[in-house]
């Protein structure tokens, strides 16, 4: 873990302990998938030989006239757990991740068609989410222990405090109940047409990406008009946590003798603020953001199955509640890899912009 | 009483959102000690299953009967009264034994180092790699429905917090003069843990666990209102949610009448939380007034 840390020592040695500290994460980085598939399929364990036969068949055709206690056989499903792991791993390394029985296609491809929708959504509420939480933190510190400071303390705990499914039904009772103006899903019915048509190209998989690629203006509004609801529900229940964050580290930045010695010197109060102090405060906000991103990928369970999008998150709470597990499984195994690659970028760029941190 | 201890209490009820967190938090306990008398359930019936009202699938606003009105085929008061008493549970419960557990983990980490420690740090590496919501869900999924089922998948995918935290502090406190002597006296590694070390810890780990009492009833209330958790009828906040979502995605125009549906479970849940987030933060200004913000 990394921590802001006091003495920075000679240039050499520091960078010496960055390369030992990449190399050991990235060392470890394997080990820590492997933990997770071996979590996964421990969980999995614990249903009964015809319940794993789901993961095993990667297309409906193969159950047809079968007899399943003979497949049940073949796959060898009442061999020991470590051996039907090992197995098992073979199969996912190959990219063969069962049948989607919820998708309707192998789990792979039903997977890596929901991402782009998925991350469409995180990037777009991240980005009010950052915006906010550090303009109102910089804003609360200056306005330490004033109305304004107060005010937002309340704002930002009362946030916090809302269940994302709470704040979503709302949003969508007032916003699409009774204004009509987001309504849920992906896209409207006309849009999806578009979409769907040949003339349509599929660059990114993310809707408002390609409208804006495909030069369809008022596809790219229709996206547009389908995200607000998950946008805004995501940033008043995520904001919160940045906003605590930025406002402590200002608060911190604005004590310190450099600030103080500015202000002596006779610098314009904004220059202070905002050359000196606002940058520094910052440098422990980004991760916050980092991890706060990746955090919202899981946030997306709640908000897509609220607002009937079609999404990674919505697929595997559909997926969980059909009991359909070899979805269950490969979407838990490609939100691990996710967040532990998305938190190995995370920690290596704090590394690199703070120079400061202590690398253990 | 230690001076230092209530010193720090007396400023937990000088902090005003420290009382009001206080006070919430007594008025849910109120409602929960009191439910049979608030809701009566039906004599001979499981008080802990919403007794069904009405025949018509249809919600009915609040009335003299129902005064938080009706949702599938359910009283929303009723499941609103003995609801707290499952969020007290699951809370607790939950809370209890993912910090028993951490605690040992954490202890044995912090404390043996080297090795042992670098294992125990991977395998909580890799129970927190798996979001928290997505890894209770799969866990729910393949135990069954069942409160029971909930509350196992939450601790065992939470006792990593609190093990990462008395870590932390087992670190620190080791390097102490007082650590330091007691074992030049030959004390025994068991004894330091339990007499010297978990005391120095124990205000951050007490602290850390008012704040994950509500992330916790989220996610519990979360996976019910998914239809994971809590089976059919069960009172619980997250369950009565459950039954507003389709009417919410009914139509435009139609939804605002439904407003009770999420008010008041949504107000119940949001409150509840609330008091354990105030709480938490007013202890760890209390006990910690270097982290105070």
């Amino acid at each position: 873990m990394l921590e802001p840390h006091g003495d920075c020592g000679p240039h050499g040695a520091w960078f010496a302990l960055m390369i030992f500290y990449i190399l050991r994460r990235l060392l470890f980085l394997p080990l820590t998938l492997f933990g997770i598939s071996l979590l996964i399929f421990l969980m999995i364990g614990f249903l009964g030989p015809y319940q794993r036969l789901a993961t095993f068949i990667n297309s409906p055709e193969r159950l047809k006239g079968a007899d399943v206690d003979k497949l049940v056989e073949l796959y060898g499903l009442n061999d020991p757990l470590i051996i039907q792991y090992g197995r098992w791993l073979k199969n996912v390394l190959r990219g063969n991740l069962g049948w989607s029985y919820v998708g309707k296609e192998p789990v792979l491809s039903a997977i890596l068609k929901r991402f782009p929708y998925t991350l469409e959504l995180t990037l777009f509420a991240a980005i009010p989410i950052i915006f906010l939480g550090t303009s109102l933190g910089v804003l609360a510190a200056l306005n330490h222990n004033k109305p304004l400071d107060h005010g937002l303390r309340i704002f930002a705990v009362v946030g916090w405090s809302f269940p994302d499914f709470v704040f979503g039904l709302f949003v969508l009772m007032i916003f699409y109940g009774t204004l009509g103006w987001f309504p849920p899903g992906n896209l409207s019915v006309w849009a999806e047409e578009i979409v769907k048509s040949p003339h349509f190209r599929n660059f990114t998989g993310m809707l408002t990406l390609d409208a804006l690629l495909n030069g369809r203006f008022d596809v790219f509004l229709d996206a547009l008009r389908h995200l607000a609801g998950p946008v805004l529900t995501l940033t008043y229940v995520e904001f919160a946590f940045l906003l605590r964050i930025t406002r402590s580290s200002m608060l911190e930045v604005l004590r310190k003798e450099y600030v103080r010695t500015a202000r002596a010197k006779g610098l314009d109060e904004r220059v202070v603020i905002h050359k000196h102090a606002k940058r520094n405060a910052l440098i422990p906000v980004a991760t916050v953001s980092g991890q706060t991103v990746i955090g919202l990928l899981a946030g997306t369970v709640i908000v897509e199955t609220i607002f009937n999008r079609t999404g990674l998150g919505s697929f595997i709470a559909l997926a969980s509640q059909q009991l359909d597990y070899a979805s269950i499984m490969g979407g838990s195994l490609f939100f691990g890899l996710i967040l532990v690659i998305g938190n190995l970028c995370v920690d290596l760029s704090y590394a690199l912009i703070d120079p400061r941190v202590r690398l253990e | 009483m230690r001076e230092e201890t209530r010193k720090a209490l007396r400023r937990l009820f000088s902090n005003a959102s420290g009382v009001l967190g206080v006070v919430l938090l007594g008025l849910f306990v109120i409602v929960a000690l009191f439910a049979p008398l608030l809701a009566p359930p039906k004599p001979g019936r499981d008080p802990y299953f919403m007794p069904v009202v009405t025949w018509s699938a249809d919600p009915l606003p609040p009335s003299r009967e129902h005064p938080f009105g009706v949702a599938g085929k359910r009283d929303i008061f009723y499941g609103v009264v003995w609801g707290t008493r499952t969020a007290f549970r699951i809370g607790i419960l939950v809370t209890l034994a993912s910090t028993a557990i951490g605690l040992f983990v954490g202890s044995l980490a912090g404390y043996f180092g080297r090795i042992l420690d670098e294992i125990l740090m991977r395998v909580t590496d890799v129970f927190m790699a798996i979001p928290f919501l997505v890894a209770a869900m799969v866990l729910t999924t393949v135990l069954g429905t069942g409160l029971d089922k909930v509350m196992i998948a939450l601790i065992v995918f939470s006792w990593m917090y609190p093990a990462r935290l008395i870590r932390g502090n087992i670190l620190q406190v080791k390097e102490e003069q007082f650590i330091l002597a007691a074992k030049s006296l030959g004390v025994s590694d068991t004894l330091i843990i339990l007499r010297h070390v978990l005391p120095n810890a124990i205000f951050p780990v007490l602290i850390q666990a008012s704040m994950r009492m509500g992330s916790l009833v989220i996610t519990a209330a979360a996976l019910s209102f998914l239809g994971l958790g809590a089976p059919q009828g069960y009172a619980d906040w997250g369950a009565l949610l459950n039954y507003a979502r389709n009417w919410m995605l009914g139509g435009y125009g139609a939804t605002f009448k439904y407003w009770y549906m999420i008010a008041f479970p949504g107000g119940a849940m949001v409150l509840f939380v609330l008091a354990w987030n105030l709480l938490g933060d007013a202890l760890r200004d209390a006990f910690d007034p270097r982290l105070r913000w």
